[in-house]
């Protein structure tokens, strides 16, 4: 396996001016970085940083559009997944990749090609070896046991004993304790420094600053595809990781005043389900624009979600316009005047094969079939009118909507939800994927929704879209609210601070 | 304790449950039915559908499906029956390999339809299944191959044997349910099929070679439907361009879900899949001794299969249900 011997000095790899571009969006430039042997390396960054997008670099399941890869100084073609584990290099994803109808021993094996095609699998070595491999690990799992039905925890220790079991020397963890319980974070961790004292190199990817100070020895920080640092974690304090994140420069904003808030239009109290997030209390006022920051995973998507009724809360309660609301299902929330644009366009907002006029008219079956049957020239008319507010640019109403661009997709989703004319208007990402140009026009029409009197409350993970827009940003932080910012006090470092999760004595870096 | 929780927990243990119940009633109401004559005639009933369920059981593991089956053993069978006919100078145990010859082949080209151009294996051997039975037709000139053109040899095949007068293709029909347990537990490639069907998408990160096990998985089932397609010819004395093979898909797969291959892949075992058809033989057998004439027999068996499904359904969820809310007591 090791073609060249370990010299000291040389790093176990190295990358050096590695690029990445999807569909001409170049997400990773120029990276430079080297992993040294017997180290805990963590990269940090925002999301879409490029951080996971690199470590699928070096574990070959994506190829870098350019630069080169060296392993112990000796250049690699790290051409696919089972290339990189044959060089000693395996991929932890966050959610382990298993064959759940197979045992925990098969999973560990499969994929070795020794022995051919039409091998005899030996079951009793496959056990006994699988055993060993459990018992150097020091966890207790049945190797005979499908994987189904196993823990998340113990999907992972099956995936690290993998990476024993070919002999990994360098191992990549993505984000590997966000689904863990604290128990299960210190067992992963006691393994992970064990790996580490017998020479192998763990690459810790985290957006967890108080575990990666516990955990790694160097860290390298990522923004926008480019590496900014990379240095020894006692080197760093928190509030300069923070700023290392967050650092690009402040670009100008159009902050229009928006001077009519009115009454309290949507308010929430301990609203909370658990698993997802807890007690969460907030208000949003008419003509109010209310951001929702945090990271991915912070819970943000299941409070919109539990307030519009696709997956309602256990505990708290949701009040519109004053009126106490119980909302079990989404079509009693657009009763009431609650829209909900939802974060993933692909999956829960567009039917795409069906025409950009029924994608509009999706949510006002009452309006354009008042007597139950369907009247196209109602139809086409209301499609019309949103098309020309909204400037959609299509070829046809008749079209389906899955050719039409990100942001015109988006657009036409947010002017099926204008035609519910809703009082309470929830945006989750909406503009994750839209070209700047198209950015911009959203946020004017965003500005004009609030400014006719509709409460908004924004989901987003792009500061700077947070900062231009809200006249209060709301921060969750693993399911809790952990700040509202007015907006005269709102900064990328006090919205960050207030994002990572991070140990309790922590001073805040933008206080 | 905990070894009988093991042998309850398996999905055979439900299926067993419900054979030995249905002979039960069966029995109670003609007592004949409980005796070796039957049981030789359910046997005699099931060697085809148990060849045919082994291919169908490994797609259906590999998370597709092979309706094309029937016309597989019908188009095979047709060919074989042809050189029959036609050369009666060739020595008739080549048959079995240009049966199994020609089914591979026409499975390979589901395999390669499905692979090579990312057809849905529901649609492409739907088309096939239509293809083939025309292509039989056609090589045959829509005629039959009758009784006489059949070698008598190959006839007592089903009848008889040196080995207690059970007919060679029980022995053969256990054969092949045989080696394919150990092609799935034992050899390499056989778990790798699981493994697909398990789960498609990461299987190409774990270095299975997607294609290649997916063109075998097809290829074996055709083969299987060539050796079905001769014992037809074996069982019946003839082959007929219309009705040999025609609802073959049908029986098999009703038998291989019954026996608990999951729809949704990557779960089913040779001796599920044995007893599945079984069970269906078992109905078969006993519809005309109940006296349930011809007309209504195709509409009871399609209800057995239903109610089968539905009883297996249900008392396994209670059944694992109730053992782990004990085990936890």
């Amino acid at each position: 396996m090791a073609d060249a011997p370990p010299q000291a000095g040389v790093p176990l790899l190295s990358a050096q001016g590695i690029s990445k571009s999807f569909a001409g969006v170049e997400v990773l430039r120029d990276v430079d970085l080297d992993l040294l042997r017997g180290e805990i390396h963590a990269l940090l960054g925002e999301n879409g940083a490029g951080k996971s997008t690199f470590a699928k670099i070096v574990a070959g399941v994506h190829r870098p559009t350019r630069g080169t890869l060296r392993l112990n100084g000796a250049p690699v073609d790290v051409a696919s997944p089972i290339v990189a584990q044959k060089l000693g290099i395996t991929l932890i994803h966050q959610e382990p990749i298993s064959f759940p109808d197979l045992s925990v021993a098969e999973n560990l094996v499969l994929g070795r090609t020794d022995g051919g095609w039409f091998g005899r699998v030996p079951w009793a070595q496959m056990t006994r070896d699988a055993n060993r491999l459990m018992d150097l690990l020091g966890v207790r799992i049945d190797v005979t046991r499908p994987m189904r039905g196993l823990s998340i925890a113990d999907q992972q220790m099956v995936e690290i004993a993998r990476a024993l079991a070919s002999d990994s020397r360098l191992i990549i963890m993505d984000e590997p304790t966000a689904p863990l319980t604290p128990k299960e974070v210190a067992t992963l961790f006691a393994i992970a420094r064990r790996l580490r004292d017998e020479g192998r190199t763990i690459v810790f990817i985290s957006h967890r600053l108080e575990e990666v100070r516990a955990l790694c020895d160097r860290v390298t920080i990522f923004r926008d595809g480019n590496k900014i640092a990379t240095d020894t974690i006692g080197n760093l304090s928190d509030g300069d990781i923070i700023r290392l994140m967050i650092g690009r420069p402040l670009k100008e904003y159009m902050h229009k005043a928006r001077s009519h808030i009115g009454e309290v239009a949507l308010k929430v109290e301990g609203l909370t389900l658990p698993g997802a997030f807890s007690d969460i209390s907030f208000e949003v006022h008419k003509g109010e624009i209310v951001g929702l920051g945090g990271l991915v995973g912070a819970g943000r998507t299941d409070v919109a979600r539990a307030i519009f009724g696709v997956a309602p809360a256990a505990a708290g309660t949701v009040s519109i316009d004053g009126k106490r609301v119980t909302i079990s299902d989404p079509a009693q929330a657009i009763d009431l005047g609650l829209a909900f644009v939802p974060e993933d366009r692909a999956t829960a907002g567009i039917f795409r094969t069906l025409p950009v006029e029924q994608n509009i008219t999706a949510a006002v079956p009452r309006l354009i079939a008042p007597s139950g049957f369907i009247r196209r020239a109602l139809e086409k008319a209301m499609a019309m009118d949103s098309v020309r507010r909204m400037s959609i640019r299509l070829a046809s109403l008749r079209q389906p909507i899955g050719e039409l661009s990100g942001g015109n997709q988006q657009k036409a989703i947010l002017a099926r939800w204008l035609l519910t004319d809703p009082s309470v208007l929830i945006l989750d990402e909406p503009t994750r994927g839209i070209d700047i140009g198209v950015k911009a026009e959203f946020y004017d029409m965003i500005g004009e929704l609030a400014a006719s009197g509709r409460a908004i409350l924004l989901i987003s993970s792009e500061l700077p879209e947070l900062l231009a827009l809200c006249d209060r940003i709301l921060v969750m932080s693993e399911g809790r609210l952990t700040a509202d910012i007015p907006r005269a006090e709102a900064t990328q470092e006090a919205i960050m601070s207030a994002a990572v999760p991070r140990a309790a004595a922590w001073e805040g870096a933008a206080a | 304790m905990n070894a009988l929780r093991h042998i309850l927990l398996r999905r055979e243990a439900g299926i067993l449950v419900m054979i030995a119940l249905f002979c039960l009633a069966v029995g109670a109401a003609k007592p004949q039915f409980l005796t070796l004559d039957s049981l030789r005639i359910i046997l005699l009933l099931t060697p085809l559908i148990m060849i045919g369920a082994m291919g169908q059981m490994l797609v259906i593991v590999a998370r597709h499906v092979d309706l094309s089956i029937g016309s597989m053993l019908g188009f095979s069978a047709m060919v074989t029956g042809m050189m029959f006919k036609f050369y009666p100078e060739i020595w008739w145990p080549i048959g079995f390999l240009v049966s199994i010859g020609i089914g591979a082949m026409l499975g390979l080209v589901n395999g390669v339809l499905v692979t090579l151009f990312r057809l849905p294996a529901i649609i492409v051997t739907l088309g096939t299944l239509n293809l083939y039975r025309g292509l039989t037709y056609i090589v045959s000139n829509a005629k039959q191959i009758d009784r006489q053109f059949v070698p008598s040899a190959l006839k007592s095949m089903s009848q008889t044997s040196p080995v207690f007068g059970i007919p060679w293709i029980i022995f053969i029909s256990l054969g092949v349910a045989l080696l394919t347990y150990y092609f799935v537990m034992h050899t390499r490639v056989g778990r790798q099929i699981f493994a697909l069907g398990s789960n498609p998408a990461a299987a190409p990160l774990r270095g299975i070679a997607v294609t290649r096990v997916t063109l075998l998985v097809f290829t074996i089932s055709g083969a299987l439907s060539g050796l079905a397609g001769i014992l037809y010819a074996s069982r019946w004395g003839f082959v007929n361009p219309s009705n040999t093979g025609a609802g073959f898909e049908f029986q098999v797969i009703a038998a291989v879900v019954i026996g608990g291959v999951s729809i949704n892949g990557g779960v089913g075992t040779v001796l599920g899949t044995v007893l599945g058809v079984l069970l269906l033989g078992c109905v078969a057998a006993a519809l005309p001794l109940l006296g349930i004439p011809g007309t209504t027999q195709n509409a009871i068996y399609g209800a057995v299969i239903l109610v089968a499904l539905l009883i297996d359904r249900t008392v396994r969820r209670q059944g694992i249900a109730s053992l782990s809310a004990r085990a936890r007591a």
